[in-house]
């Protein structure tokens, strides 16, 4: 490996920062997929996916996704809850790829919900 | 590749990895595969989280759930519920003592909450041997910052504004130390971290290295920088493998990279770092017995001045520094002297590492500001006495250090006012007694200790220590005599006064501060042959309390000698002329009909 200057080590420094965010515990918004057998069954695992997949995509370094039990609205699933920075949680129901990649680009990535996919606001916390 | 989504951190202490870690580790991963969740999760082993008791331990993030005493079987059913279903494991999460609600969050125990991480930073954070993860977290960059934009003054300045004092135990200034082995005009000049803990029940030492190697490399290429120096070593001792292996890792990663070696980041600066390892003498701790190991000879103490700041290793000038105080130089460089400074007393600044361990709820590793009280830990982050039992003391500083009675739980915990009591901060360590121990006993045992490992060279240390140790054996044997505690007096204060180096000089602690706070109990093997705590097994005699014998026969099972008789139903007895004092009885009997007075 060539040596390293003070320049190389920041940019190392940036890289290696996307792996261990998680670590940290700071992010501009938590998605939560609900994975309860209930989620599983109706597709949450291809919600997760998506998810996953769109942070790469957008190369965000200060996204979490995360998953969770059975929220208890068992119809509704797959479900997923965004909570972005200082602002109550979001639950989004009957979810599809499509509405998934919509609500992405509107809610996580701006901060702006989309109230006709959404249940309703509130109960899940930023931990 | 996915971005992933769950970091399941894996404690790979050297006290996790004898309780199974690595396998645990391994299990994890293949469930992790089984149900195709690898790309999103991603196990990390990292160094020690201080928990020891409760391991092996795990912590998945971002949630900071934390599991505790895992067993491989545990972990199949964890990975599909936490992991697949998203629904976290109570009955694997930590419980408080005489609690029954267990703790989800690793912030919300007791052990965690008032700890403040400064040395231990990036214990249970990082991978220790990926040198990209300690690079992620600021790592290396208090090193850019000293080799591109400060002076040597500078940075030795820097030290000063933060209050740094030597965290072996001596408390010495860092700055002033730096500072003196910079003007010398000697050269080479060379650096040293002592990583040669020798203190039973110590071991923040092993921790820091097994947890953050890299922590210790940066920091000695700071104060490479300040003081002139191009070669250092780190003296670890044989018996700590895991943290050798870490260590060389590390060296050999940060070599790689151009971090270690010469021109580091093109400055033109050049560094190199190899590990001594020593045999594991007690004395090579001291600095400049533990100078001589690396020079190989035998450790053996020499007279000071000439300080190895001026004649050190092969009679050039040596800083010698503690693995604590070393991992404390980057971030001090980082955020400024004033940062450090803003936490601690008047006289002791920033955070101390503890090895909290004896007769306490939770024993680990914890480090917190200077100046908490002994109160504070005890009560606070180890959640009291074991058993619900009466604190008695608790002595501070290692085999070396004094012990402290009840009467100062309130006394903060600092340099200075450890040492107006009678003992020491030493390397930190923190032994907890109940009721149940025998102050006696306890300075006759570090007595032992002491004795065992005096190199021998001055004649006060090796005989002096030999001689106390008959007095207080004698005493716990009940065969002490009037004027024996004087004379213990006398002996220790000139083993004290006379004594070359650091191990004579503080090996008459344990038994002064005994006598000082718990003299009664002295009084009372001495004068009424009687052991207080009902310790000592020449002192005491076991009998059977009719009115809480039920007669079951448990005791009579498991005595070895069978010493004890008595028909079903009806109250045993205890021969005394043949009972050994084992304890077997008390441990039996589950009506607390066992009287040991």
């Amino acid at each position: 490996m060539t040596k390293l200057t003070v320049e190389d080590l920041k940019r190392i420094k940036g890289e290696a920062q996307r792996t261990v965010l998680l670590r940290e515990g700071t992010a501009r918004a938590k998605v939560t997929v609900f994975m309860g057998t209930c989620g599983i069954t109706a597709g949450a695992r291809e919600i997760m996916d998506e998810v996953l997949q769109l942070i790469m995509q957008h190369h965000l370094d200060d996204v979490i996704a995360t998953s969770s039990g059975c929220a208890g609205l068992c119809s509704k699933e797959p479900m997923m809850a965004v909570e972005y920075r200082f602002s109550p949680p979001v639950k989004y129901i009957d979810l599809t790829r499509e509405k998934v990649r919509e609500i992405f680009e509107s809610h996580v990535l701006k901060g702006e919900p989309v109230p006709e996919y959404a249940l309703g606001v509130g109960s899940e916390t930023m931990g | 590749m996915k971005a992933q989504r769950t970091h399941i951190l894996v404690c790979t202490g050297t006290g996790c990895v004898s309780a199974g870690a690595f396998d645990i580790m391994e299990t994890f991963q293949k469930e992790i595969e089984k149900h195709g969740l690898q790309e999103e999760i991603d196990v990390v082993p990292t160094g020690c989280n201080g928990f020891c008791e409760n391991g092996p331990l795990v912590l998945f993030e971002p949630e900071g759930i934390f599991y505790q005493r895992l067993k491989v079987q545990d972990v199949p059913f964890l990975v599909e519920e936490h992991c697949l279903k998203g629904r976290p494991v109570p009955t694997l999460m930590y419980t408080p003592h005489r609690k029954k609600t267990p703790i989800p969050a690793m912030k919300d125990i007791e052990f965690f909450k008032y700890q403040k991480l400064v040395a231990l930073r990036n214990r249970g954070r990082i991978n220790p041997e990926k040198i990209e993860d300690y690079i992620a977290f600021d790592g290396y960059l208090g090193l850019a910052k000293s080799l591109t934009e400060m002076s040597p003054e500078q940075i030795i300045e820097q030290i000063r504004i933060s209050g740094l004092r030597g965290r072996g135990g001596a408390g010495f200034p860092t700055a002033r130390k730096w500072q003196v082995c910079k003007e010398q005009p000697n050269s080479p000049k060379y650096l040293i971290c002592n990583a040669d803990e020798g203190d039973p029940g110590a071991f923040m030492d092993r921790s820091v290295l097994e947890a953050d190697p890299h922590a210790v490399i940066e920091g000695m290429a700071i104060g490479a920088k300040a003081i002139g120096a191009e070669k250092g070593f780190v003296y670890v001792r044989m018996e700590y493998p895991l943290a050798v292996e870490r260590m060389k890792k590390a060296i050999k990663q940060a070599e790689d990279m151009g971090l270690l070696g010469d021109d580091i980041l093109g400055s033109g600066f050049n560094f190199k770092l190899s590990v001594a390892i020593g045999a594991g003498a007690f004395v090579c701790g001291e600095e400049s017995a533990l100078i001589r190991s690396i020079e190989g000879q035998v450790g053996r103490p020499r007279q000071r001045p000439p300080f190895p700041a001026q004649k050190g290793l092969w009679g050039k000038p040596t800083n010698i520094n503690n693995v604590e105080t070393w991992v404390n130089v980057p971030q001090i460089i980082r955020k400024g002297g004033a940062w450090f400074a803003s936490v601690g007393t008047e006289g002791s600044k920033g955070t101390k590492i503890f090895s909290l361990v004896g007769k306490i709820n939770n024993t680990g590793l914890v480090e917190v500001p200077m100046g908490i009280t002994v109160r504070e830990i005890v009560f606070g982050i180890g959640e009291g006495i074991l058993g619900g039992k009466k604190f008695k003391a608790v002595q501070t500083g290692g085999p070396s250090g004094g012990c402290l009675p009840e009467s100062m739980l309130d006394l903060p915990i600092d340099y200075d006012s450890l040492a107006s009591v009678g003992s020491m901060m030493g390397s930190g360590g923190l032994i907890v007694m109940d009721e149940d121990t025998c102050m006696v006993d306890v300075a006759r045992y570090f007595t032992n200790f002491l004795a065992g490992e005096s190199c021998g060279k001055c004649f006060t240390c090796r005989k002096g220590l030999e001689r106390m140790l008959e007095i207080l054996t004698n005493i716990c044997n009940g065969k002490g005599k009037e004027g024996d505690v004087e004379l213990l007096e006398e002996l220790a204060i000139m083993v004290k006064d006379t004594s070359m180096c650091g191990l004579g000089q503080t090996a008459a602690n344990p038994t002064l501060s005994t006598i000082r706070y718990f003299r009664d109990e002295y009084d009372a093997h001495i004068k009424e042959k009687r052991c207080p705590a009902g310790f000592c097994k020449e002192l005491i005699t076991y009998s059977i309390l009719e009115d809480k014998c039920i007669g079951c026969g448990a005791c009579k099972r498991v005595c070895p000698t069978d010493s004890i008789s008595g028909e079903k139903k009806q109250t045993h007895v205890i021969d005394t002329k043949t009972c050994i004092k084992c304890g077997a009885c008390v441990e039996a009997c589950k009506f607390d009909a066992i009287n040991v007075v």
